[in-house]
């Protein structure tokens, strides 16, 4: 058997507004703001990458359409 | 089971409509409710695969723009008008899906009345109703919900009992009606509600599928522009207070009683074929030859509400289109049903006829007082006039105007009820102008009046004010 396949998160840098909403939602605290802004002048949210099981809350916590993916393979 | 939670493909993935900023986000500020909700009716349009017969109504508020992002039918209605809208679609449409988004301001203060008449009609269709206790797009005024203390800007010191009244409890009240199907109302406060809420509008837009019936469902959503907080405080502050006066749950469900298709509204719009025949029915009779005209009629008839005023027009109308001309007939009437003022402008012309109003006449029918002195001096010189002048008091001026005084009321109480004094006019008016035969118009008269018993009085009236005038003349 290859790699065990993880569930992950991935913020869109650029269509994320900074809202923190997915940040309050997320049962593992696995998503912190960055200290960058995007073009748009938002600190965007991003995944610290490693815990995320996929749960899918913030996606639907999140109130723009392409901001957040979320894949639980 | 691999799952990946993204973007529903029911969402543009390029919002090419729209005109400013990124084509890839919404309008919608940071933390804005409108866009969760979108995402998930999106997403049940996509699971429940009925996008490509959905229609999205938008009206005013902040999800004005509801077709920059959904790719599905869509219609932007005026403010308040979302439901009546989407029962137009809907009807016209029977198998499509109608989802109305409607904003607290929207729903539920200038659209109130279609609120509650689309919900009592049990209409087919979906209400999605984001109450957020303000109007966000026009910049924070109180809204029907607003809460008791909340402040917006036309309530700086917080709305109150006594001089606002009580915020609107839509669901509450749209539970009393027996025909929705389903109400319920959900929050975005946090994740459970959230969920819930997905569930919410997936039953409902399912109940519309199948055809059973009307579905609301009130999102309490967090406005944090108008409110004045950040994201995850909005978020707070609709736990914390917006849920205590606006109580989560199902209002009403009575989908599994309900069979499938049961509350379908198959409307059968005329076809085309149909029309064309109808008209060409009413253009020329089955035995009556098109007549030619003189001159064309401009007419104005005036008088009480109550006189037939309206149906003397519609009588003329009927009789020029028989004859196959083009005809008009325009009402214009006081709220009164009875004894304000009423009159109808009516042409029958050979050509086709621009403005249905009459400003300068070649006929009026005069059967009251002040309708005689609003309307003779507008009639063209060398014109007719008919004035009952058992009513009215003045006189036209004969120099200019071919005048007919005739008593209409009394002929026709002699005939048998003064009901059919306009009648009598008809008959004067036919005469004096000789546009129309007697038998011509009176072969008319029988197909038109609606109840038969009248035929006979209809008729006698007619003969009366037409032997009044030949005798007189
Ligand atoms: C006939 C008419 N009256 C008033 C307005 C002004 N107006 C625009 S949006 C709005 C209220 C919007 O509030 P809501 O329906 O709650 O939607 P939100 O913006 O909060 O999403 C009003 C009064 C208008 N556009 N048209
Ligand atoms: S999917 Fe669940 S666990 Fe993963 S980041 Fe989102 S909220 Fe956290
Ligand atoms: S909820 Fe969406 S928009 Fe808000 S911070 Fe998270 S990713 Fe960005
Ligand atoms: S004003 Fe309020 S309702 Fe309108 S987009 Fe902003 S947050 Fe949303």
């Amino acid at each position: 058997m290859a790699t065990e396949l993880k569930p992950y998160m991935e913020v869109d840098f650029e269509l994320c507004k900074g809202c923190q909403l997915c940040i309050d939602v997320c049962p593992k605290g696995v998503i912190a703001i960055s200290d960058k802004l995007n073009s748009s002048s938002y600190h965007p949210a991003y995944y610290t990458g490693d815990g995320c099981t996929g749960c899918g809350l913030c996606f639907y916590a999140c109130p723009e359409p392409g901001a957040i993916r979320v894949v639980k393979p | 089971m691999s799952k990946v939670f993204e973007q529903p493909h029911s969402l543009y993935s390029e919002f090419e409509r729209k005109t400013a900023g990124s084509k890839k986000t919404t309008h919608y500020c940071p933390g804005c409710g409108h866009g969760n909700v979108h995402k998930m009716i999106a997403e049940a349009l996509d699971d429940l695969e009925i996008a490509e017969r959905s229609v999205f109504v938008s009206p005013v508020g902040c999800s004005v723009f509801g077709y920059y992002y959904f790719n599905s039918g869509n219609f932007q209605s005026a403010h308040g008008r979302a439901a009546a809208v989407a029962t137009g679609v809907k009807r016209a449409n029977p198998d499509s899906v109608v989802i109305s988004y409607q904003g607290d301001g929207d729903l539920a203060a200038i659209g109130t009345a279609e609120t509650i008449h689309a919900a009592n009609r049990g209409e087919n269709i979906t209400v999605i109703f984001i109450n957020n206790a303000i109007y966000g797009m026009t910049g924070g005024q109180m809204a029907p919900t607003t809460m008791i203390g909340q402040r917006s800007t036309t309530t700086p010191r917080g709305r109150s009992e006594v001089d606002h009244g009580n915020p609107v409890r839509v669901c509450e009240m749209l539970a009393t009606l027996p025909a929705p199907t389903y109400i319920e109302r959900v929050g975005l406060g946090n994740s459970k509600q959230i969920m819930k809420a997905r569930k919410a509008i997936r039953k409902a837009l399912k109940i519309q599928k199948e055809g059973r019936g009307y579905s609301f469902v009130e999102i309490l959503a967090p406005c944090p522009t108008g409110w004045k907080m950040d994201p995850p405080q909005a978020r707070d502050h609709l736990l914390d207070t917006m849920e205590e006066i606006f109580p989560l749950g199902v209002y009403k469900d009575i989908s599994d009683e309900r069979e499938e298709h049961s509350w379908d509204r198959l409307s059968s719009p005329f076809e085309v074929e149909k029309r064309h025949e109808y008209l060409q029915a009413m253009k020329t009779p089955l035995d009556l030859e098109p007549i030619e005209l003189p001159t064309d009629l401009n007419c104005k008839f005036a008088g009480f509400g109550g006189q037939g005023i309206l149906t003397l027009g519609l009588f003329l109308a009927q009789v020029g289109m028989k004859a196959g001309h083009q005809v008009s007939w325009f009402p214009a009437y006081g709220p009164e049903m009875r004894g304000g003022t009423a009159n109808c402008s009516v042409n029958v012309s050979r050509e086709r006829i621009g403005a249905p109003t009459v400003e300068h006449p070649n006929v009026l029918v005069a059967m009251n007082q002040p309708s005689l002195e609003m309307f003779e001096k507008d009639i063209v010189d060398g014109g007719w006039i008919f004035v009952d002048s058992g009513i009215c008091t003045g006189e036209p001026d004969r120099e200019r105007l071919k005048v007919t005084m005739i008593p209409a009321a009394e002929i026709a109480d002699k005939v048998g009820t003064p009901k059919v004094a306009n009648v009598v006019m008809l008959g004067a008016l036919c005469a004096a102008t000789e546009m129309f035969p007697a038998d011509y118009v009176k072969d008319t008269l029988k197909v038109i009046v609606k109840r038969q018993e009248l035929v006979d009085m209809n008729l006698k009236a007619f003969d009366a004010g037409w032997e009044f005038v030949r005798k007189d003349g």
